[in-house]
């Protein structure tokens, strides 16, 4: 069990972030252009992801575990959106046929 | 130096699937790009010396929530004819706005001075479960427990809103 971080072989912690940026940028770009709802719920993931991603960087770089347990809350905040997300999804598509992401314009009135 | 090169290749693996996820017009073909994202952070978690973390985020994200939206999409049957789609212009403006938000994210990033650490620590072990789950039982057991009320309150939300209103009523 004697493996160099990936910092001591050179990568910096830049890379972490602008990687994550665009992870980040990605999922932000999905939410804007995709109109399927389902779609929209996997992008807020992604982004959710990035930002996991950084923690863990971080985590690793500072030698400190606490990251890593905000990683885990992180987790359990999006698996309880994407369960009741899902669901108001389910109950939407029940009543209108279709995923789009319009429908919900009718809550207007 | 082959970790490094192994670390750009697995980060360009990811943003490229990533991008597949938005790009794909097939829904199904975007839940299975995102499967693939996943295992990939995971491994970029490994990279990390995060070895715990990794399990749990294969375990979770690719095997529980991302099944959960692929049944989802099953269950509602969505075919590529009657994919919603957006269009020309909410396209490019949308790229434009990500293109800008990506501009400023990063010239932003690119000046910070990240602090430097003090000793070099190399813990292998800091990933592992043991060290986890001793700091999640100890310094951050009240926000574990206060995360068990989130998930009643998920449950019982996510259960209330998939019945059919007339069974709520009776």
């Amino acid at each position: 069990m004697i493996l160099a971080t990936v910092f001591e072989s050179g990568v910096s912690i830049q890379f972490y972030l602008i990687f994550a940026t665009v992870l980040f940028v990605i999922g932000a770009l999905g939410v804007m252009t995709r109109r399927n709802s389902i779609i929209l719920l996997m992008c807020i993931e992604l982004m959710l992801n990035a930002a996991n991603l950084l923690l863990v960087a971080f985590s690793s770089y500072f030698g400190k575990a606490d990251g890593q347990i905000f990683v885990f809350f992180i987790m359990v905040v999006a698996a309880a959106e994407a369960t009741v997300g899902l669901s108001i999804l389910v109950m939407a598509y029940r009543n209108a046929r279709t995923v789009d992401v319009g429908i919900f314009n009718k809550l207007k009135g | 130096m082959s970790i490094e090169i192994l670390v750009y290749i697995l980060g360009g693996l990811t943003v490229g699937s990533a991008l597949m996820v938005v790009l794909s017009k097939h829904p199904i073909r975007s839940v299975m790009y995102l499967i693939l994202t996943f295992f990939l952070i995971s491994a970029n978690y490994i990279m990390l010396n995060a070895q715990f973390v990794a399990i749990v985020n294969m375990m979770v994200y690719a095997g529980a929530i991302m099944v959960l939206f692929l049944f989802v999409l099953m269950l509602l049957n969505l075919s590529k004819e009657n994919e919603p789609k957006s269009s020309l212009l909410v396209k490019i403006a949308s790229a434009l706005a990500g293109g800008s938000l990506l501009l400023v994210l990063v010239a932003a990033i690119k000046d910070t001075v990240v602090l430097q650490v003090a000793e070099k620590v190399t813990d292998n072990a800091s990933g592992l479960v043991q060290n986890l789950g001793h700091l999640l039982f100890t310094k951050y057991v009240l926000p574990f427990e206060v995360s068990s009320i989130l998930f009643i309150a998920a449950i019982v939300g996510a259960v209330l809103l998939a019945k059919r209103e007339s069974q709520i009523i009776e």
